[in-house]
């Protein structure tokens, strides 16, 4: 018996190991000479080198030596800036909408990874090395979310995972929660409802909180009889929200919403809240502003819906000049592979400096998802999480050349072959010849609802 | 004491014409007269670049462009030091006007029901008033393609100025019947008809239009016969009938490779005369074919993910430049409706990734015009030709770019959307976060 016990921890440890030296943990040593250095937060740097040892920046300067047999990368002409990352993204996701219940805090996006999808290695042909793999937005409070590096490669859904990036958590308002006239007799129907969902769930974990630590406080004591409460991890999870433990995200668009949501994390005393697409968060910027909440803009989207009509490609700026922690996201597959691009258009809109425009897709999206003491910038210490630009990254004419995650290169614009798929379907016969279905004009959030609820569930009507 | 008089007089004037022109800021006009732009880089698209030269505008004409030109004397002298003129863009293939909101159904007009509906006219459901016009114009974008969708034959394209309060004052001088091209690929992942089930729904609308096809050319020879008399009142029928005789442009949307060279075939084995293919996503797997076709093509957009997994990230932006390379005459459009105001990024990709930064901004002035047949009047900045064109500080295709003058017709259009207007009001919001 013990020995068989021994077997199993020997076995375990064996897996663990192996899963550890496997293509997705991988960390590189290299050396990036004499490329003009975008460090976002320092400045910009011409002919300076950046040294990365076992995953991470131990050096940024000139005429650094490599370490033998490291690779070097000889960047001269070209923009060395920290790796793209994506506040809002779905992509490397198997499915996104639970939305079964107007509360499921209970699920995680780590449980549904899919290390194969193209989309993953599109996106770090754009630059992009690390994105928040998002819940939709089907429902009120949706599921947790995973922030993931995009170390393309690995077969194993677990190694996208970025370990130790904070918990998050999507919530939702407006048109897609409320899906008016779809969803006959369902709570929420309006803008009053999700608010009151909302509420009511939090209250709901209050009050589940209170009872767990008032057993916890008297389970030991002498002649204590009582059993404990009835587990509940959905409020367990939105008891971590109350506790910041979780970020939220949350889904919205109309001013009105914005504020509302604002004042219900107030009443509850929930600091860590991140506004996602955000249309009309330039009405509220001062509110925003005010509070320390934050926002994940498109750069030009509008008119895709209702609620996004009254937007202005302006929103950016104007958050910007608030004093709003702002960054660009993508929601989309197409998006993600051309964030720099949509940071630009703030220089069109709003003409903000090269350094605002790229810490909208850096620092600031890290700061959103509580990373940015590991990502976003080119500092000592940070991970080596690197994209190199052929011309600026803001210009039109700029070209990703080489993305670099954990100090490992996972694309290279010269040396990969034009079909990087990691596995090929045998038996597919007809291709599928998409034809601009990923063209701006809708947010991604609503993915699977249709037929999740009509078909599934047969809600429709 | 008269002079003083004539002083204050002229100081009320002022005032008064001052506070006037101050309200009318807050919505103002477009408006028209003679116009001077000098000091400018001219970039003709036709003729070269013509260094600090002057553009003349009269009568909604360009009437000079040269570097010793004389200013007429009632021309408005706009003074172009350090910018550059352009031709107005041109998209060839959106949805603008014809869409407001693109979740609703009830603000959307380019679906009719039916699959075989070419009498229906884009032109006459545009909105001339659709709050997306000013947002595109203020980018450059002047001149669009609207454009229905939905069955075999949804209808008919107009180009339209985007400027103009009815649909005679927008029109720019083209209209063509837009078809569909039955689609022999699966349509996405979320496609999830078998195999089988595709090959017969596209074998299906094949034979639908040929049937189509066939009963059109016996219309255009019944109409012929009786010399345009007497025939029932067919308006399916009698729209097709242009396009038969080689009066009409036939656009086909048209994108997987197998399907372009299909239609490459039903083209030539029924000598259609006047033809584009418009999307032509993988243009690039069979680009000599639609060359030695000489069919033009409308492409985009470009900014888009490849049709199919295994293709190269980069295949869809590099995708007009590798056509163009073959020979193909190409144009790019954006297939939009919102955000068509991003023409010139389209353009912008596809000069990243492989077209000349020349051809691609001919993609979205001259060759689009010419694929039309319109390029007596728009396309380049040259003597004779519509005064549409936009003065901007810089390549309009370079993101940062700010556009800072857009001419339609002769007519001056005030830079304002309601996007820049939500900006005035609200970059510094008063009140702020207290009223009092």
């Amino acid at each position: 018996m013990k020995s068989k016990l021994t077997y199993q921890v020997l076995l375990l440890a064996l897996t663990l190991g192996l899963t550890h030296q496997s293509a997705g943990q991988d960390k590189g040593t290299m050396l990036i000479k004499n490329g003009t250095v975008l460090t976002i937060t320092k400045g910009t740097l011409e002919n300076t080198d950046v040294l990365i040892r076992d995953g991470k920046i131990s050096q940024v300067g000139k005429g650094l030596k490599a370490p033998s047999g490291a690779k070097e990368i000889d960047a001269t002409g070209l923009f060395v800036m920290p790796g793209i990352i994506d506040a809002h993204s779905h992509i490397g996701l198997e499915s996104i909408n639970e939305g079964t219940s107007q509360v499921t805090a209970e699920v995680w996006q780590g449980d549904a990874i899919d290390p194969l999808q193209m989309s993953i290695y599109r996106a770090l042909a754009g630059g992009c090395t690390t994105s928040h793999a998002m819940h939709g937005s089907a429902n009120s409070i949706g599921g947790q979310c995973q922030t993931i590096k995009h170390r393309y490669g690995t077969f194993l859904p677990e190694e996208l995972i970025m370990q130790g990036a904070p918990r998050t958590i999507k919530f939702a308002l407006g048109e897609n929660p409320t899906n008016h006239g779809t969803r006959d007799g369902l709570l929420p129907q309006t803008r009053m409802g999700v608010e009151f969902v909302i509420r009511e769930a939090f209250s709901q974990a209050k009050a589940y909180m209170a009872e767990w630590d008032k057993y916890n406080k008297n389970k030991t004591a002498k002649g204590f009889r009582g059993a404990p409460p009835e587990y509940s991890y959905r409020l367990e999870t939105l008891g971590e929200i109350l506790k910041g433990n979780i970020i939220i995200h949350c889904h919205s668009y109309r001013a009105d919403e914005i504020y509302m949501m604002l004042n219900v994390c107030k009443d509850f005393g929930i600091k860590k809240i991140v506004f996602q697409h955000v249309n009309e968060g330039f009405k509220v910027a001062p509110e925003l502003a005010a509070y320390g909440a934050m926002a994940s803009v498109f750069a030009d989207w509008w008119a895709y819906k209702f609620e996004v009509y009254y937007s202005t490609a302006y929103n950016a700026t104007i958050l910007v000049r608030n004093g709003v922690t702002t960054s660009i996201n993508s929601d989309s597959p197409d998006l993600i592979r051309h964030l720099y691009h949509e940071a630009g258009k703030t220089q069109k809109y709003g003409g903000l400096s090269d350094d605002e425009a790229l810490s909208l897709i850096t620092i600031n999206p890290a700061k959103q998802l509580g990373i940015e003491s590991r990502v976003g910038s080119i500092e000592v210490g940070k991970e080596g999480d690197i994209t190199i630009f052929k011309n600026h990254p803001l210009s039109i004419y700029g070209v990703p050349q080489y993305s670099i995650v954990d100090g490992i290169v996972r694309f290279d614009r010269e040396k990969d072959p034009a079909d990087m798929r990691l596995l090929p379907d045998p038996k597919a016969e007809i291709d599928v010849t998409l034809h601009g279905q990923y063209d701006e004009g809708h947010d991604n959030c609503l993915q699977d609802v249709e037929y999740l609820f009509n078909d599934l569930v047969g809600l429709k009507n | 004491m008269k002079n003083r008089f004539h002083i204050v007089l002229g100081a009320i004037t002022t005032i008064v014409i001052g506070l006037i022109w101050q309200t009318e800021a807050q919505s103002p006009k477009g408006k028209t007269g003679t116009f001077a732009l000098t000091n400018a880089t001219i970039e003709t698209i036709t003729k070269g670049t013509i260094a600090n030269g002057t553009v003349i505008l009269k009568g909604g004409k360009i009437v000079e462009v040269g570097t010793s030109v004389a200013i007429p004397s009632d021309a408005e002298v706009i003074d172009c030091n350090g910018l550059k003129i352009y031709p107005g863009m041109i998209d060839g293939g959106t949805t603008v006007g014809l869409s407001e909101v693109g979740s609703d159904k009830k603000t959307q007009d380019f679906n009719e029901a039916g699959e075989v509906v070419p009498q229906v006219k884009a032109l006459t459901a545009v909105n001339p008033n659709s709050a997306v016009i000013p947002v595109t114009r203020v980018s450059g974008v002047t001149t669009v393609i609207a454009k229905p969708d939905g069955g075999l034959f949804p209808g008919t394209a107009a180009l339209i100025n985007l400027f103009g309060y009815t649909p005679d004052q927008m029109y720019a001088g083209f209209e063509g019947v837009v078809m569909n091209f039955p689609n022999t690929g699966r349509r996405g992942f979320f496609d999830r008809r078998s195999d089988d089930e595709i090959k017969k729904a596209a074998e299906k609308s094949l034979k639908k239009l040929d049937e189509v096809w066939d009963k059109a050319v016996q219309y255009h020879k019944l109409d012929s016969a009786m010399k345009g008399k007497g025939l029932d009142y067919y308006p399916e029928m009698e729209a097709l009938l242009p396009v038969v005789r080689g009066e009409r442009m036939l656009m086909i949307e048209v994108n997987a490779a197998k399907d372009i060279q299909a239609v490459l075939k039903w083209v030539a084995d029924r000598k259609i005369r006047k033809v584009a293919l418009t999307g032509v996503t993988e243009g690039w797997r069979v680009a000599d074919e639609i060359a030695k076709a000489k069919i033009p093509v409308i492409t985009g957009p470009v900014i888009a993910i490849p049709t199919r997994d295994y293709d190269r990230y980069d295949q869809i932006y590099a995708n007009p430049g590798l056509m163009k390379k073959a020979g193909v005459k190409v144009a790019i459009r954006t297939a939009g409706t919102e955000n068509v105001r991003n023409l010139p990024y389209h353009a912008g990709f596809a000069a990243a990734y492989g077209m000349s930064k020349e051809d691609a901004l001919r993609a979205i002035t001259i060759e689009p015009a010419e694929i039309l047949g319109v390029n007596d009047k728009l396309g380049s900045v040259e003597k004779g030709k519509n005064a549409t064109l936009i003065v901007c500080d810089g390549d309009p295709m370079e993101t940062k770019t700010q556009i800072k003058y857009v001419f339609i017709d002769g007519w001056m259009v005030p830079m304002v959307s309601r996007q820049t207007l939500l900006y005035d009001e609200f970059l510094k919001r008063e009140p702020g976060v207290s009223k009092n």
